[in-house]
């Protein structure tokens, strides 16, 4: 009798502990793999590691360094101009092509995927792609002169000045069609009656998007802001494919800066102090975003 | 949610809904145009390309650059074509996805479920792990890959999409299991059931949703990941990083028509997917990961 009691109780135990046992090696890797590596690149950015690590502090010569270089300066201003405009850009056609389609549109079902699929696609495919299709020589500038308008110009992406925004238009391609998604999958939470009502107040299409649905998409705009700002600070393999960093380095960023100065210059003290930055960039747009959705759902 | 039948109470004119149709419409082609280019041109001979329009449909049709791109191109050093390294990646995608899955959705279970004290601490600092630039890892995972052996290797890469895929199918699997009814979970424990059979008995069989857009999701990802391929993939690489090889290499003369098959070749997979299953996977955010 005894006995059985003892297992009963041995048997709930086991019963309190299994789900922190199920729990704990995803915890195990993410402490080790995520945070353990953050504290150990942290640290290879205070010391002089140059081909392998090393583990002598030498301060904050490194961010001194990195600050001073004007190729670091170019990926900052670069990823400054792309995230701006690729999030802007990509939230405007998103939440465009959603509304217009949340207007019983015959045919939404063929529609959707399309506007949908380029995100299937790996930034390396939709670089392959841009790549020919924007250069002078046999894309879209050589198309228009063959098709009679010979004055058209076209080469942004040879241009030093330009080739930034051409990876914009990859990458604009490549996403707004999943904002879209995001948006349409918003505006269908959205309870008819609302609108019902507020038209037979009299209030118009305008005002009705204007003063009600947008306000209403607010979380659909906080999420496709949250996504759209990491996948741009996170951009490596688009400007890999479409300009593989040039011309010269005018479209460097600081994910492509990172890897360059840690893997092929040797320089990984300066590359480690790279990615530091680019974490505290995310973790300032992450942080307030996290914190409010745990909160609000705990 | 029945999404697809519920009518929009806005209703608009015929000049209004002839504009908006003509927006639509020139969308599509902006989404599907560089696609189109690149499947027309991958069926002409080069001499058609370097001389021609890029919008004109072939006046020789061939197969001989997808052969080509498949079996015989050269891929850095080695004239494989890209074959060996469409078979790397499937090799990596389909454990990497199975097994993050399969964490996620006991994860999910666990933070919504069995719920502790500071889960939602965890989960948080689960969640922030989705979202690290990977260039933050990148030197220290080199290391340990190295250290343990699996480095260049389907195991390490595998090992790699793994732990940093876990946080993305964890939010998602949490996010669905809030919304299911913890007094079915405990009526269940009451009648005995523990912590396995419940998830099989009780969460596995309403899974179905979420399960697909985790699988799509991780699989496009991992199919797509460029960045961990290239830097640890050694001798095994993936496609997107054999890809890259094919196009960026200086040698000899461009053959654009490869390329283009090549890029296909990549994307097919990923395309299927979403070409399949792409429906479920909107479904499946709406019904739960974005909120909105």
């Amino acid at each position: 009798m005894a006995n059985y009691a003892s297992d009963t109780d041995f048997r709930t135990k086991l019963q309190g502990w299994i789900p922190k046992l199920v729990l704990s090696p995803s915890i195990a890797m993410m402490l080790v793999f995520v945070y353990g590596f953050i504290l150990y690149t942290v640290y290879l950015s205070f010391t002089g590691s140059k081909m392998l690590p090393k583990y002598d502090l030498i301060g904050i010569d490194n961010y001194v360094r990195l600050w001073g270089l004007s190729t670091w300066w170019t990926a900052v201003t670069n990823l400054a101009i792309f995230a701006s405009l690729y999030i802007i850009i990509c939230t405007v056609i998103g939440l465009t092509l959603a509304i217009l389609l949340d207007q019983k549109i015959r045919g939404e079902g063929m529609l959707r995927p399309i506007y949908l699929y380029p995100m299937a696609l790996s930034f390396i495919v939709t670089g392959t792609a841009w790549k020919w299709f924007l250069d002078p020589g046999i894309g879209l500038e050589n198309t228009m002169h063959l098709w009679g308008w010979e004055s058209f110009e076209f080469g942004w992406i040879k241009d030093r000045n330009m080739a930034i925004y051409t990876i914009v238009i990859a990458a604009v391609w490549q996403t707004s069609g999943f904002v879209m998604a995001m948006f349409l999958a918003g505006l269908r939470g959205i309870d008819n009656e609302i609108l019902k009502a507020a038209q037979i107040d009299g209030a118009s299409n305008w005002n009705l998007y204007r003063r009600i649905v947008i306000p209403m998409l607010r979380p659909a705009f906080l999420s496709a802001f949250v996504i759209l700002a990491h996948l741009a600070v996170k951009s490596y393999d688009l400007v890999i494919a479409l300009t593989g960093g040039g011309p010269g380095r005018a479209t460097e960023l600081p994910a492509t800066f990172m890897y360059s100065y840690t893997f092929t210059r040797n320089q990984m003290g300066t590359g480690a102090a790279s990615a530091v930055i680019m974490l505290m960039t995310i973790a300032a747009i992450m942080m307030p975003y996290l914190y409010a959705e745990l909160k609000e759902k705990s | 949610m029945s999404t697809a039948t519920q009518d929009s109470a806005v209703s608009s004119g015929k000049i209004t809904r002839t504009f908006i149709y003509l927006v639509l419409l020139m969308s599509a082609l902006f989404y599907l145009l560089p696609f189109f280019v690149m499947l027309v041109n991958s069926l002409k001979p080069l001499a058609e390309i370097t001389g021609g329009n890029m919008m004109a449909l072939p006046q020789t049709w061939t197969i001989e650059p997808w052969l080509k791109a498949w079996s015989t191109a050269q891929i850095g050093v080695e004239a494989t074509g890209l074959k060996p390294y469409f078979l790397n990646s499937i090799l990596m995608v389909v454990p990497a996805v199975v097994i993050s899955t399969g964490i996620g959705a006991l994860n999910g279970y666990v933070l919504t479920k069995w719920r502790f004290r500071g889960d939602t601490l965890l989960f948080g600092l689960l969640l922030f792990s989705c979202f690290i630039p990977f260039q933050i890892v990148l030197i220290p995972m080199a290391t340990i890959l190295g250290k343990i052996g699996l480095a260049g290797s389907i195991p390490g890469l595998v090992l790699v999409h793994v732990v940093y895929g876990v946080g993305f199918t964890t939010l998602y699997y949490r996010n669905y299991y809030a919304a299911f009814p913890t007094e079915l979970v405990h009526a269940a424990m009451i009648d005995g059931a523990g912590f396995f059979r419940i998830f099989w008995r009780i969460m596995l069989p309403v899974s179905g949703p979420i399960t697909v857009v985790s699988v799509i999701w991780q699989f496009t990802n991992v199919w797509n990941d460029f960045l961990f391929g290239a830097s640890f993939g050694g001798q095994t690489q993936p496609m997107t990083v054999a890809l890259n090889n094919l196009v960026q290499s200086s040698t000899g003369v461009k053959e654009y028509n490869v390329h283009f098959a090549g890029a296909i070749l990549a994307a097919l997979p990923t395309l299927l997917v979403y070409i399949v299953a792409g429906r479920y996977f909107v479904r499946g955010l709406m019904a739960g990961s974005v909120k909105g």
